[in-house]
């Protein structure tokens, strides 16, 4: 397209290039550098070779973290892959009322992860909804330490983030299953496929790379927890700062005095490791399908 | 979308049985039951009285002597009304940014042909893999060499041209089909003039929606504001919220009653809009 002055188009895309500059390139590079320093909040900033990766190789807190998010990711990979499709399926038809419900199973997304916590952990306090519930019907004796076990915590936390997370996939796999060929259905179903049959062999094939797309985004977002754990264990890392998150542990040596920004910064390189892998493996995976 | 009839019989395959049709809102109510509940009880603790006891063995959700006196209390306990607005400070700094930078941007892109464009459009698709997290640290240096650190510019600034939501307007400024913009050219008219009698009025759809999740995100955040913010008097709504619920051993219906003050407006605006979120899903705008 012509237009009358060179510098129009860049005077478009100026502000979003300042941003992508001064706000996206410049801090990933200034991560690559930080992180072979050992900046602090106030001052600090000499180059350490690779002190802090062989800090990192010590440090029991930042190997429970990493243990962390691999019972994280294996829990909800699974059931947050499959248990938002099956919701898809419920609401994807058209019934008087559907939009009610598909706005209401959204509604956890929309919130903030930090209301989302707090309620969870008013409802799983030892004093909570559930443990009071409980004791009332006679199924446990003494209430239930869901925040201050160090697993039960861990899990606690991963409840809520499949509970936060099952409309959001909803939506994606919704869409999806919008371009499945109804004439499949209708074909398996005049063969005798019953609901079950049709779903495993129509509706699952159908949006198989909507499903790899989803255990991408699922396995990544398990790998990035913060709000979820930092909210329930009251920003402590629960018991014995057991149950630390890669992203927790960032933020904890990211601020105040004690700080440690070069530190942080060897910590958010290995984050962007860890993430990076199960994404190219299922880039890979989904081009081979392909 | 009649995919899953169950039998042929009366109206065909596209046809819902009545057993069936039952069968669905069973499970409709009790995925209902499930989301909404926590919400319900924490809306409902917030709402009861201090003679109630909220620790009892049988609760009920519904208070005995509704009273608003919580959401007047919880403003002695921490400044939660200029917390929300601290929040929606950012949020409109965030909202105009995008609605403006990414628009400009998206346009320039889709549009518009100068040097160097095919090299920004990877670069910008480029931040995409790059989760925010392993940046926000530098981000933060970032900030505080610009004199922001403990400012709520200094939250809202980096969020305030999403990557993402200029690619997302790219992609909707290029479905324009091009003889539109060709006959205009021909009529003379420039850029500007183009971007807004022709481009504008066509994505008016994507830019709702980049709207109304630019404000989840800049309301919902909670790492950023945390990492920034020092001073509890500049906190943000998510950030005051965890103060109040981590440093004080408050009485849970403060609390609850602070907690609403975030879901209600979040709440409302997306119940508002939703009928653009969830067209654009059965447009297939977002795809898997």
């Amino acid at each position: 397209m012509t237009h009358r002055r060179w510098f129009t188009p860049w005077l478009l895309v100026a502000p979003a290039a300042v941003w992508l500059l001064v706000f996206n390139v410049w801090p990933s590079l200034n991560t690559l550098v930080l992180a072979f320093t050992n900046a602090k909040p106030l001052g600090g900033g000499h180059f350490t070779g690779l002190a802090n990766f062989s800090r990192a190789l010590d440090d029991d807190q930042l190997a429970d973290a990493l243990l962390n998010s691999v019972v994280f990711m294996l829990v909800c990979l699974p059931l947050l892959t499959m248990l938002p499709l099956l919701l898809a399926v419920l609401v994807e038809k058209r019934l008087p009322g559907i939009t009610f419900f598909r706005t209401a199973f959204y509604t956890p997304v929309v919130a903030s992860a930090v209301v989302v916590a707090i309620i969870w952990g008013w409802v799983l306090d030892d004093r909570g909804l559930v443990n009071g519930l409980a004791q009332r019907l006679g199924v446990i004796a003494e209430p239930v330490p869901f925040l201050t076990d160090r697993w039960l915590l861990l899990f606690s936390a991963i409840s809520l983030t499949i509970w936060k997370g099952l409309g959001y996939y909803m939506i994606i796999y919704l869409s999806a299953l919008g371009n499945v060929r109804r004439e499949l259905h209708e074909a398996a179903a005049v063969d005798g496929a019953g609901p079950v049959r049709r779903f495993w062999s129509v509706t699952v094939p159908g949006v198989r790379n909507t499903m790899l797309l989803v255990s991408v985004l699922v396995s990544v977002s398990a790998l990035r927890v913060f709000s979820e754990l930092y909210v329930l264990s009251n920003g402590t890392g629960g018991p014995g700062g057991r149950d630390m998150s890669l992203v927790m542990l960032i933020q904890l040596y990211s601020r105040g005095f004690t700080g440690h920004l070069g530190y942080a910064s060897a910590l958010s390189l290995l984050l962007l490791v860890v993430t990076i892998g199960p994404m190219l493996l299922l880039l890979r995976l989904s081009r081979k399908a392909a | 979308m009649g995919t899953h009839a169950r039998s042929p019989r009366g109206g065909g395959l596209n046809a819902t049985g009545p057993g069936e049709k039952a069968l669905r809102y069973v499970l409709l109510a009790l995925m209902l039951a499930l989301t909404v509940s926590p919400f319900l009880w924490q809306l409902s603790t917030s709402l009861k009285s201090l003679d109630e006891d909220i620790y009892s063995g049988t609760p009920s959700f519904l208070p005995e002597h509704p009273t608003l006196g919580n959401y007047a209390q919880v403003a002695e306990t921490i400044p939660v009304w200029s917390y929300a607005l601290n929040s929606l400070v950012v949020a409109a700094v965030v909202i105009a940014g995008n609605a403006v930078g990414a628009t400009l941007a998206g346009y320039a892109l889709a549009k518009l042909r100068f040097r160097g464009a095919k090299l920004l459009l990877g670069l910008f698709l480029a931040t995409l893999v790059l989760p925010g997290e392993v940046t926000i640290v530098s981000q933060y240096v970032t900030i505080r060499g610009l004199g922001l650190a403990d400012t709520l510019l200094g939250v809202a600034l980096p969020g305030a041209i999403g990557m993402l939501n200029v690619l997302l307007m790219r992609t909707a400024f290029m479905a324009i089909p091009a003889e539109m913009d060709e006959a205009a050219v021909i009529d003379g008219a420039t850029a500007w003039q183009r971007l807004l009698r022709i481009g504008l009025p066509n994505v008016r759809g994507m830019l709702s929606v980049i709207t109304i999740f630019a404000f989840i995100g800049a309301w919902d955040d909670f790492l950023w504001p945390l990492i920034v913010l020092s001073d509890p008097e500049n906190y943000t709504l998510t950030v005051g919220l965890q103060y109040l619920n981590g440093t004080f051993t408050a009485n849970p219906r403060l609390i609850a009653a602070g907690t609403m003050i975030s879901f209600v407006p979040i709440v409302i605006v997306f119940a508002a809009l939703q009928r653009f979120f969830f067209r654009g899903v059965e447009e297939g705008a977002i795809k898997g």
